[in-house]
């Protein structure tokens, strides 16, 4: 008896095994735009993290806040004038990088501190969005059909919170609240939750008739473990992308908001407030201006590019349209 | 249809019930006292401030608060807790203000976007469409504020115009040329700038739109029949491209009184935006409520316009 040899192809009618993620990769890396979105991302992680080492402490090896009045606005790559600071004055560098401010705050580590702020915002802003908008969207959505009514109150409840112009809503809420950096991340998680319960609700409508919901729920597990075990995992492509972008507005809008002086309160730097303290000097002291100003375009850019890139990458439709 | 509209206005009117009490228990739940803002003005002796609190219903339960503020704001009663002037007629001042801004600004964008978005679809994944796309990336990311510098630091020093304020200060008997020049160097900075978020948006909407109808069959039909490339594009593609945008004419009705905080606060620009941030920091309520609401309307109004127009461009949702 012959059968057809081993090595043949017919005997393999599968196409060559990727998992997901070595699929998800090759697929990043023919996306240019958002392969240089990640690594600016990457990149900026790494900064964030490194001046939050640099900058806290009792004897940080930057000091945000030293001030050396007789060295205020000196341009970035100048040289310290030793002979007027004390030993601890010098900037670790012995040089500013980025040039002093109108106190003779060393720009630099004032930008490193930044960063953090900045990041933390993006991160935990959107961290309560997203988790917000899975579990208002996920009730919506599977138990809409058996309870209608809890599906149309939390409807309405987007609808109502939609009817607020975004940006008016926080300023009013962080200038009524006190200063603080987690006053402002969670009022932009709060009012930002409404684009993903939408997201989450549509996916749930449709992936609640399929089979493997149906199949999980004849064996008998039980309504969270559905949601969250299977239905979830198969609804997070829109989230991931929008929760991406997400970062980038809330990074822009903490940036807004620091700018007006409803930010994180002095003396704390954020990039916003660098931007803001250095606007009166836009002739005299341009980086003062330019240097925040482009740190965080080009972070605020690399999500958006990474986002933009991830919504390609999880949706085959797009993809074959180009 | 009928039922429809009778429908969507119900269902409007609750939303906007609830935004009411919504933006109420917001402002009033917060911490602080609008009585508490200036408690170093040496006229704010207790008594004032027990005569303000009466004067302003602020003794009263929250309900009977809610009650009395809305049932002047509908009588159009409310004053600023500022100035005790009318909320209604300082609006109105400011949003004659704003809406050059709006106009100029929503001109500019819809001009704009549809030649690029086009131009990007027909030609997709040549230079121009990937260097358009990068471009709406990067005005969609470039925060508002430090653009709004480079573009004032770009007019100022090489036409030497300034563009801060309504107008120059002082330009009072100048010929009426150079008044309008005036004005519409003024003008164009902080439109240009309110215009950039919607260009970089709408530009990519209308590719993918147009990216869409293109790949239909009955383009291909035209194609195969030998329609000329100009009219495969321009008559059968574009004008289904179109549907989804009749409905965004409702979409910018919001943007009528949203005017930006921050760009009329670089610019000095006496609009919406600057009164309501005004009103923020001096937690003048009546203000701070009454922006809210009209805010409320508008977007309830344009997406049930949007809804209508919608209702009698696409047939196939008409049911």
């Amino acid at each position: 008896m012959k059968t057809i040899g081993k090595d043949s192809r017919v005997d393999d009618p599968m196409a060559d095994r990727r998992s997901g993620i070595e699929e998800f990769w090759r697929l990043l890396k023919q996306n240019r735009l958002a392969m240089i979105g990640l690594t600016i991302f990457g990149l900026f992680f790494c900064i964030a993290l490194l001046g939050l080492v640099l900058t806290t402490g009792r004897n940080p090896a930057f000091d945000p806040a030293m001030v050396r009045l007789q060295e205020k606005l000196r341009p970035p790559l100048s040289r310290p004038n030793l002979e007027t600071l004390r030993p601890e004055e010098v900037p670790r560098l012995g040089v500013y990088l980025f040039g002093t401010d109108d106190l003779g705050r060393d720009v630099f580590a004032r930008m490193l501190q930044g960063a953090w702020v900045s990041l933390t915002v993006g991160f935990v802003a959107v961290g309560i969005s997203v988790i917000i908008g899975i579990f208002m969207g996920g009730i919506s959505g599977y138990f809409g059909q058996n309870h209608p009514s809890m599906d149309t109150l939390i409807m309405r409840f987007v609808d109502i919170m939609l009817c607020f112009p975004s940006f008016f809503l926080i300023l009013t809420v962080v200038a009524l609240l006190p200063a603080s950096m987690y006053n402002i991340m969670i009022v932009i998680g709060l009012t930002s939750w409404m684009g993903t319960t939408r997201f989450v609700r549509a996916e749930f409508l449709s992936l609640r008739e399929q089979d493997f919901v149906t199949a999980a729920r004849a064996l008998g597990v039980n309504h969270w473990r559905i949601i969250f075990r299977h239905m979830i995992p198969n609804a997070m492509a829109p989230v991931l992308v929008s929760a991406t972008i997400g970062i980038a507005t809330a990074i822009l809008t903490e940036a807004g908001l620091s700018f007006l002086g409803f930010g994180v309160p002095p003396p704390h730097a954020t990039w916003g407030s660098i931007l803001s303290d250095g606007k009166r000097f836009i002739f005299d002291a341009p980086w003062l201006t330019f240097l925040p100003g482009f740190a965080i375009l080009i972070v605020v850019l690399s999500f958006n590019l990474f986002g933009e890139g991830l919504r390609d990458i999880l949706n085959p439709k797009l993809r074959e349209r180009y | 249809m009928l039922s429809f509209i009778g429908r969507s206005i119900i269902q409007k009117t609750i939303t906007l019930f609830f935004v009411s009490i919504v933006s109420f228990l917001i402002i009033h739940l917060a911490p602080g006292k609008p009585s508490q803002v200036d408690p170093l003005n040496p006229k704010f002796t207790p008594e004032i401030v027990e005569r303000f609190r009466k004067e302003f219903h602020l003794d009263k339960p929250i309900y009977v608060q809610y009650v009395y503020f809305y049932r002047d704001l509908f009588t159009g009663k409310t004053v600023s807790w500022k100035d005790n002037q009318s909320v209604l007629g300082k609006i109105w001042e400011r949003f004659l203000n704003s809406l050059p801004l709006f106009i100029v600004g929503t001109i500019i964008t819809w001009t704009l976007s549809f030649p690029i978005g086009i131009r990007s679809a027909i030609f997709r994944g040549g230079l121009y469409d990937r260097s358009a796309t990068f471009f709406s990336y990067l005005l969609i990311s470039v925060p508002g504020f430090f653009f709004a510098y480079v573009l004032i630091i770009f007019v100022v020093t090489h036409f030497h115009v300034p563009v801060i304020g309504l107008k120059t200060f002082g330009i009072g008997d100048a010929s009426w040329l150079r008044m309008i020049m005036d004005r519409v160097w003024h003008l164009l900075l902080p439109s240009v700038l309110g215009a950039t978020g919607g260009i970089a948006i709408l530009s990519r909407y209308v590719r993918s739109q147009m990216l869409e109808v293109e790949g239909q069959d009955y383009v291909r039909t035209a194609r195969a029949k030998g329609v000329p490339e100009e009219q495969v594009h321009y008559k059968h593609a574009l004008r289904n491209a179109l549907l989804p945008f009749v409905t965004m004419f409702g979409l910018i009705l919001p943007g009528l009184i949203g005017g930006s905080v921050i760009i009329e606060s670089i610019f000095s620009w006496p609009g919406m935006g600057r009164m309501a941030y005004e009103a923020i920091l001096a937690r003048d309520y009546p203000i701070i409520l009454t922006v809210n609401f009209v805010s409320a309307v508008l977007v309830l109004a344009g997406t049930f316009v949007s809804d209508l127009l919608y209702l009698v461009v696409d047939p196939r949702i008409r049911l």
